[in-house]
């Protein structure tokens, strides 16, 4: 069968490949909140003035940069899975919860970008000139509102060229997930691909897929980037 | 409770089945030096002339290099390895047929062939970046005091260049360390799939950790030796270091980070 009849045919294969694009997506935008969220919080403790804090967060990033992504989310993904496994025989068996793939893959990939960005993060932070937390907080602002309102402004400035180089990162990582058993965009290749014994079509419509998201996601940083800039450039 | 505590410990780190296993993980620590060491070599070696076909002034030589450059750092690896892998498989007749079956029939080898592929785009870009960065001025001067084509390369920009590429191509060079764990998903047994396999035999989940571990003394020993280099081959300068090299981080994203804020100036 043609290229076109395997994609587009009436038994073709480009539903599940869409289906595929829409869990990668889903997983890329899920695991933004808590990856850039909790590496904020780590880059936040690591400047904090607690020695033990600050060894511990370093530590943490330390570890999940210097080990394979792949092994990261084995670790996580088998970690979790011994440590619920620990909690229900501990708690009885009440407590036994299944663990659904999708959300362990936004968990560890979330672990990963977590220590990513705290590096990005921290530089940032850095770049915040602490005269403007003192004229803040001599104003009378709440510690929330000069974080909010004076901090995170100038903050996103400086920290968003790193934090989209780690979003590019993310959509590709995202492809590592598919060995955890959840149907993204790049397992629903291999299964096409087994089923049709076409794996050279079927991986280069992903890779394809891959490269539209990440040319996509360029322009919308170039448009965050512009709009954080906007008064400076 | 206690009782389970010190049970989850012995579970976290079970050092009998380390004494069993451990042999594996060097066996397989050995796979993941040879696969890194020649794909991260071959890289460097397809990066210049493609970071010199990049920088050409001709559009059929720089644009085949920006679709090759876009392709490999716009797609996962893992895809690109699929692709070499599996792909080879489909094309067996034609790869039998002009005699280089042997080389993709072998796992080894397609790792291989995918990590050279994609660390030449990313070292190609790397050194880019750092010619890019090199004053214009100083090419001007070089040539105003008649300097060959040849001397300005080898004498100006080179040097200058190789020390901005530096801090960038140690990060690759702990990427591609990183990245070669994937092998282990095309049943490679590199450092990473002997893990998978004694975890498959054992159901011992400390074996990751000790994989763990391994990989990170091999990427904190190569971070600091590279802080190191960098130390022994900028001493000369007395102003501080380009904002490039300060950030330090071991990661390949970070990497285009540096290069991002190069291609900038």
């Amino acid at each position: 069968m043609g290229w076109f009849g395997l994609l587009f045919g009436e038994h073709g294969w480009a539903p599940l490949l869409l289906r595929g694009t829409v869990i990668t997506v889903a997983l890329s935008l899920t695991t933004v909140p808590f990856g850039f969220g909790g590496g904020l919080l780590l880059a936040v403790l690591k400047l904090s003035s607690s020695r033990a804090v600050r060894v511990v967060c370093d530590a943490y990033t330390t570890f999940f940069r210097g080990i394979p992504d792949l092994l990261s989310l084995f670790i996580v993904y088998f970690g979790l899975q011994a440590l619920l496994n620990f909690l229900a025989s501990a708690l009885g068996d009440a407590w036994r919860i299944e663990m659904n793939a999708f959300i362990a893959g936004v968990i560890a990939l979330s672990v990963v970008v977590a220590a990513y960005s705290s590096e990005v993060w921290v530089a940032s932070l850095k770049a915040v000139p602490h005269g403007q937390i003192d004229a803040a907080k001599s104003l009378g602002l709440h510690p929330r509102q000069v974080f909010f309102l004076v901090v995170l402004p100038q903050l996103m400035r400086v920290a968003l060229p790193g934090l989209g180089n780690i979003w590019t990162i993310l959509i590709k990582e995202t492809s590592l997930i598919s060995t955890l058993a959840v149907m993204d965009l790049l397992r629903a290749a291999s299964e096409a691909s087994r089923a049709t014994t076409r794996p050279l079509l079927f991986y280069s419509a992903a890779a394809a897929m891959y490269l539209v998201f990440s040319v996509v996601s360029g322009f919308g940083q170039a448009l965050l980037e512009r709009r954080a800039n906007r008064g400076f450039a | 409770m206690l009782d389970d505590l010190t049970g989850f410990a012995a579970f976290v780190f079970n050092f009998e089945m380390l004494s069993t296993w451990g042999y594996r993980l060097l066996l397989g620590l050995q796979i993941t030096a040879e696969v890194v060491l020649i794909s991260c070599t071959l890289g460097f070696l397809l990066a210049y002339p493609l970071s010199r076909a990049r920088m050409s002034k001709n559009p059929l030589l720089s644009w085949p290099v920006l679709g090759y450059v876009s392709f490999f750092r716009g797609t996962p690896l893992l895809c690109q390895l699929y692709l070499v892998y599996y792909g080879a498989g489909e094309m067996r007749p034609f790869l039998t047929e002009i005699g280089i079956w042997w080389f993709f029939r072998d796992a080894f080898y397609c790792c291989i062939f995918a990590f050279t592929l994609n660390t030449a785009a990313y070292q190609s870009e790397i050194l880019r970046g750092a010619v890019q960065s090199v004053p214009a001025g100083q090419i001007e001067a070089a040539r105003s005091l008649g300097l060959s084509p040849y001397r300005i390369a080898r004498h100006v920009v080179w040097p200058q260049a190789m020390l901005i590429a530096l801090r960038p191509l140690g990060n690759e060079l702990i990427g591609i360390i990183k990245a070669s764990a994937l092998a282990a998903i095309v049943t490679l047994l590199d450092l990473m799939g002997q893990t998978r396999f004694v975890f498959a035999r054992t159901f011992d989940f400390s074996i990751y950790l000790y994989a763990a571990i391994i990989y990170l003394a091999i990427t904190q020993a190569i971070s600091k030796l590279w802080n190191w280099l960098e130390k022994q081959l900028s001493r000369h300068m007395h102003i501080a270091p380009p904002a490039t090299m300060l950030l330090g981080a071991a990661d390949r994203g970070a990497a285009s980070a540096t290069l991002g804020a190069v291609q900038a100036e």
